[in-house]
């Protein structure tokens, strides 16, 4: 387990988020920090603007106000394909694989390999092969035990089905995973599978935000929680110091932060 | 936690273990051998039941007989793998052979300059379809079913219901043969051959034809993937139509005529052809090489029951039959599948 420290500089960060839906306020100025080489947890009650956090880290949404910092550098998303390019991918909880296509067409469906020579080149030929050793060489760098490369997506289970999917993410981020409700839709086995995978991830040093409901699965995987209410961070605890009622007291309203003892926030 | 998650030597010692299991996977899957298999099975019934069958005029024949089925049959492939399907094809063709040959008989126009405006309806009528799925969001089968119907009529309109005769060389160029041994064979085949090979490759081994199977499986991870789904589902109609005009230009050469009343059933011949070839109605997985196969099974049976003097109509009774058992294998695997 990598010890936080505070000086690090936060490999992705945001102040004063705004954002307004008519007159709804989602997210009225809040913070965020992720450092590098951790699991930050972000929960939040339904409403608190935690999805709409994540929408905006992720560029499907824009802010009306507020600033991204990446490696301490400003960014501006206008789209998911922005916050790709800046090696942030994100994982889907809706499993959001190709059923019918291999694993590795669907590990680089979008970002397929192509050959290079200038037959190959001119009529765009994918070089399957190569995507086939790479997709092989992804998914046991994550021990993700599958058959076959060829296998379609369908013939696996659900959890080996994220598996592909969290593979696919972490095979081309550069920067950051984020991960929505990545055991939503998972059974309990499965789900715990998917926790390995992130622990997996986050100890090759690549950083992962975690959404997720599952109070148990956040406990378990993340070093420190993102606490988000009313459209404001509102604590980032420890979830080793911290119980999990006093999280989710603190998450709904029923305690306030300066009530928490100063060891458990961080 | 070490339990849950496959080691992958394990895998991998289970794969080696099965020769036979990695043989299979570098084989086709079974359901794009099917088709082949029923066709085989066809071909081989009518040799034992007519002595002219296997000959090579004889399947000359039957390929000039699936032509327009056949080259529909391409772009009905790509809109079906998409799950979207195309109702209007047949009378998109009938609307671009009119087009064409009006053209270049009424108008005077160099006949290569009226088959290009043909082509171009046709593939502006693609657009339309594709514009109205992805702009307006409608399901596809309403809206070519609405441009089905105005295809229909534009053709009646411009055409005064008048078949339109007295075509150029140029027009007629597809009809010509060529001679292997003793078999003629029509420059029109061999250009439906050449379609279908050169699609397939392009769905096979291109992002744009893997891009295609995604988009019908599943549209919103294609999209999330950073895929522009709407304009390559637009693409797909525009070029599904462009086949139908090139379908139009191989029945002008075929039949000699422009005619304002082809092309009617060829809706529902070409998504039999597609059902028969494997491919699956609720898109994103099947072959297109399978389309010509359903076309060719078609084809087969209709001419075998001639040469043994049955009536047409068990044709149609067997196609049926043939239609069902086809989606029926389809759902089963689905189901199987989970």
């Amino acid at each position: 387990m990598p010890v936080v420290e505070a000086h690090r500089t936060p490999v992705m960060e945001a102040h004063g988020i705004v954002k307004r839906y008519g007159r709804v306020t989602a997210l009225d100025g809040t913070d965020f920090e992720l450092l590098p080489g951790e699991v930050l947890a972000v929960i939040g009650d339904n409403g608190a603007g935690k999805s709409t956090l994540i929408k905006i880290l992720s560029g499907a949404v824009a802010p009306d106000a507020g600033e991204i910092l990446l490696d301490g550098r400003p960014v501006h998303f206008k789209s998911p394909l922005d916050a790709r390019r800046e090696g942030i991918e994100t994982v889907y909880q809706d499993l959001a694989v190709a059923p019918a296509m291999t694993i590795a067409e669907n590990l680089f469906l979008g970002r397929e390999l192509h050959r290079t020579n200038w037959f190959s080149s001119f009529f765009g030929i994918l070089d399957k092969r190569r995507m086939l050793e790479e997709a092989k060489s992804h998914l046991r760098g994550l021990q993700i035990g599958v058959r076959s490369m060829r296998q379609a997506v369908e013939t696996l289970s659900g959890g080996q089905r994220q598996g592909v999917a969290v593979a696919r993410s972490a095979a081309f981020a550069r920067h950051v995973i984020i991960m929505d409700e990545p055991t939503a839709a998972l059974g309990v086995k499965e789900g715990t599978m998917v926790l390995e995978l992130i622990r997996r991830i986050r100890d090759r040093g690549l950083p992962v935000i975690l959404i997720s409901h599952n109070m148990p699965h956040v406990f378990e995987v993340a070093d420190r929680i993102h606490i988000e209410r009313l459209g404001k961070r509102v604590a980032v605890v420890n979830p080793k110091a911290i119980s999990m009622s006093d999280t989710v007291a603190v998450m709904t309203g029923a305690k306030r932060r300066d009530e928490l003892p100063s060891e458990v926030l961080c | 936690m070490a339990t849950t998650v496959m080691n992958p030597e394990d895998g991998e010692r289970t794969a080696s273990r099965s020769i036979i299991h990695r043989l299979l996977e570098h084989l086709p899957p079974p359901a794009s051998i099917g088709p082949a298999v029923a066709l085989a099975v066809t071909c081989a019934f009518f040799a034992t039941q007519s002595p002219r069958f296997l000959d090579g005029r004889n399947f000359s024949l039957i390929l000039q007989q699936v032509l327009e089925v056949g080259v529909i049959g391409i772009g009905q492939t790509l809109v079906i793998l998409t799950s979207g399907i195309d109702l209007a094809c047949g009378l998109v063709m009938a609307f671009g052979s009119i087009v064409m040959t009006k053209f270049a008989v009424n108008l005077g126009l160099n006949s290569y300059l009226a088959i290009a405006c043909g082509l171009l309806v046709c593939a502006g009528f693609g657009y339309l379809n594709g514009a109205l799925v992805t702009f307006v969001k409608l399901p596809p089968f309403i809206v070519t079913l609405g441009t089905l119907n105005i295809a229909y009529a534009l053709t009646q309109i411009y055409s005064k219901s008048q078949t339109v005769s007295g075509l150029t060389n140029t027009l007629l160029y597809f009809g010509n043969t060529f001679r292997i041994g003793r078999t003629d064979v029509t420059y029109g085949t061999v250009l439906m051959l050449v379609l279908y090979l050169m699609t397939w490759l392009v769905l096979r081994d291109t992002a744009v034809g893997r891009h295609i199977y995604a988009i019908g499986n599943n549209p919103e991870a294609t999209r999330l993937m950073g895929i522009p789904t709407q304009g390559l589902l637009r693409r797909v109609y525009t070029l599904a139509g462009l086949f139908y005009g090139i379908a139009g230009l191989l029945l002008v050469a075929r039949t000699g005529v422009g005619d304002p009343q082809a092309g009617q059933t060829d809706n529902l011949d070409s998504i039999t052809a597609v059902v028969l070839g494997g491919t699956s109605l609720f898109g994103g997985r099947g072959s297109l090489l399978g389309t010509l196969v359903g076309a060719l099974i078609v084809g087969v049976i209709r001419n075998g029951l001639t040469l043994m003097g049955v009536s047409s109509v068990y044709q149609i009774l067997i196609t049926g039959i043939l239609v069902i058992l086809a989606v029926m294998t389809d759902q089963l695997s689905r189901r199987n599948k989970g």
